[in-house]
C-alpha cells in the first residue's frame, strides 16, 4: 500500500534516519532537486551508507535519482542498486526509451552484484509535456514499471501556465495520467501540495487526486502525511457498503437470483470490482482488522 | 593511499559531522564532538576502521561530529576522502 510517498533531502541525515517514522507508506530519498550539484556525491554516498546499515520498518523506499540527461544519473544507479531500494525514481521522463536505457544500466549493476535482475522497480516521474503525451508508452515500457508519477511543477513551466491552488492547468495531465497508467495495470501518483502550512487546501487538493482515481500523492513534508494517508484510505462507511456488496452476492446466490440489488441499485461487475479493490485497500493498511 | 589535497564533507548540522582532511606524512585523527564523554572510543573506532577500509595510511583527519551516526559519519569520511583524492 502505498498512500504517501515522502520525499527526504538525500544530504539531511538529521532527516533521513528519521524518515521511518512519519508515517509515510513510503520514503523517497531525494538526490536530485533536494541536492545542490557540489554535494551530488556526498548524497550518494549518504544515502548508500544509510540504506546499507539501517532499515525502515513498515516503510517502502524510492531513490529519486538525476535525470539522464546529466553527468549524475549513472554514479547514482552504481551506488544505489546493490542497496536495495524497492524502486528508482528516474526524474524528467520523456519517452519509453529512457526507461529502457536506465532500466538496462540497473541489471548490469544488480548482475553485477548478485541482486536478481528486474526486482528493482521504477516509478518514473513525469514532469514534461512530451512525456504526458508519452505516458501510456513509458508506463509500458519496462517490466520494472510499477507506477507513473505526475510533477507538476516542472509540467507547468513546461506548458507556460502558473501553477495554481485550484490545478485547473493540470487537470488533463492528472487524468491523462492516470488512464494510461490504468491502462498498462500500474499505479498513479499525484504531484505534492506545495503549501506546507495549508492543511486545508491539502486536503481538497487530496481528495480532487482521489477523485480522479490516484492511488495516492507525494508529499514534501512530514506534517502532510496524516491528511493523504487518510484521504486514500478506505472509510469506514466504504469498508461497510462493500461488505455488504458481497453479502448481498452471497445471499442472492443461496436464493439462485440471477440479478441482486443493494440499496436499490443493481450489483454488477464494476460495482463488485470497487468493493473488492476497498476491501484489498483495507487489509493492505490494516491488516484485516478494517477500522 | 595518501590524500593528495585539502577536501572537507558533511555539516555542522544536528546528527550530522562535518569531515576534513589533508596531505599528511602519517595518519593524524582529531575528533571533536558533542558526545565525546560518552562515546570518543566508539566513535575513534568508527573513523578509523571507515580509513582503514578506504586504504588511508597517511593524512589529517578532523572530524567536528554533531550526533552522527556511524553511518553517516562512515559516509562523511568516505566523501572527505573521494574529494581529497580527486575521485568524483
Amino acid at each position: 500500500m502505498r498512500r504517501t510517498m515522502l520525499f527526504l533531502p538525500g544530504n539531511s541525515p538529521n532527516m533521513i534516519i528519521n524518515g521511518g517514522i512519519l508515517g509515510a507508506d513510503s520514503i523517497i530519498f531525494d538526490l536530485e532537486d533536494a541536492v545542490s550539484p557540489d554535494e551530488k556525491d556526498s548524497a550518494r554516498i549518504l544515502v548508500s551508507s544509510v540504506l546499507r546499515e539501517m532499515a525502515f520498518p513498515g516503510c517502502e523506499i524510492i531513490v529519486r535519482i538525476n535525470g539522464l540527461d546529466t553527468p549524475y544519473w549513472e554514479k547514482d544507479v552504481e551506488a544505489i542498486v546493490p542497496v536495495h531500494p524497492a524502486l528508482l525514481m528516474p526524474t524528467k521522463v520523456s519517452g519509453a526509451d529512457y526507461i529502457q536505457t536506465l532500466s538496462e544500466k540497473m541489471a548490469l549493476e544488480e548482475n553485477k552484484c548478485g541482486i536478481e535482475e528486474g526486482s528493482i522497480g521504477l516509478i518514473p516521474l513525469l514532469e514534461t509535456t512530451l512525456g504526458i503525451e508519452n505516458a501510456f508508452q513509458i508506463a509500458k515500457a519496462d517490466k520494472r514499471m510499477v507506477a507513473l508519477y505526475l510533477g507538476a511543477e516542472d509540467l507547468t513551466a513546461d506548458l507556460r501556465c502558473k501553477r495554481t491552488k485550484q490545478g485547473n492547468e493540470i487537470f488533463y495531465s492528472r487524468s491523462r495520467l492516470v488512464c494510461a497508467a490504468r491502462a498498462a495495470g500500474i499505479e498513479a501518483y499525484d504531484t505534492p501540495f506545495t503549501g506546507v502550512d495549508d492543511l486545508e487546501g491539502l486536503e481538497e487538493d487530496a481528495l480532487l487526486a482521489k477523485s480522479l482515481g490516484f492511488t495516492g500523492k507525494a508529499v514534501i513534508s512530514p506534517r502532510h502525511v496524516e491528511c493523504v494517508n487518510r484521504v486514500f484510505s478506505p472509510s469506514a462507511a466504504d469498508i461497510k457498503y462493500a461488505k455488504d456488496v458481497f453479502n448481498a452476492l452471497e445471499e442472492g446466490k443461496r436464493l439462485g437470483k440471477g440479478a441482486v440489488s443493494l440499496r436499490g441499485k443493481m450489483i454488477d461487475a464494476p460495482v463488485v470490482a470497487r468493493a473488492r479493490q476497498v476491501l484489498e485497500s483495507a487489509e493492505a493498511i490494516w491488516g484485516g482488522i478494517h477500522q | 593511499m595518501k590524500i593528495t589535497k585539502y577536501a572537507v564533507a558533511g555539516t555542522l548540522e544536528s546528527s550530522d559531522a562535518m569531515v576534513t582532511v589533508e596531505p599528511n606524512d602519517v595518519l593524524e585523527i582529531e575528533i571533536e564532538s558533542v558526545v565525546l564523554a560518552e562515546y570518543g572510543q566508539q566513535i575513534r573506532c568508527t573513523v578509523e576502521q571507515a580509513l582503514r577500509q578506504l586504504g588511508v595510511t597517511a593524512a589529517k583527519v578532523h572530524i567536528s561530529d554533531r550526533g552522527a551516526l556511524d553511518c553517516v559519519l562512515s559516509a562523511r569520511l568516505q566523501t572527505a576522502v573521494h574529494r581529497g583524492k580527486g575521485i568524483d
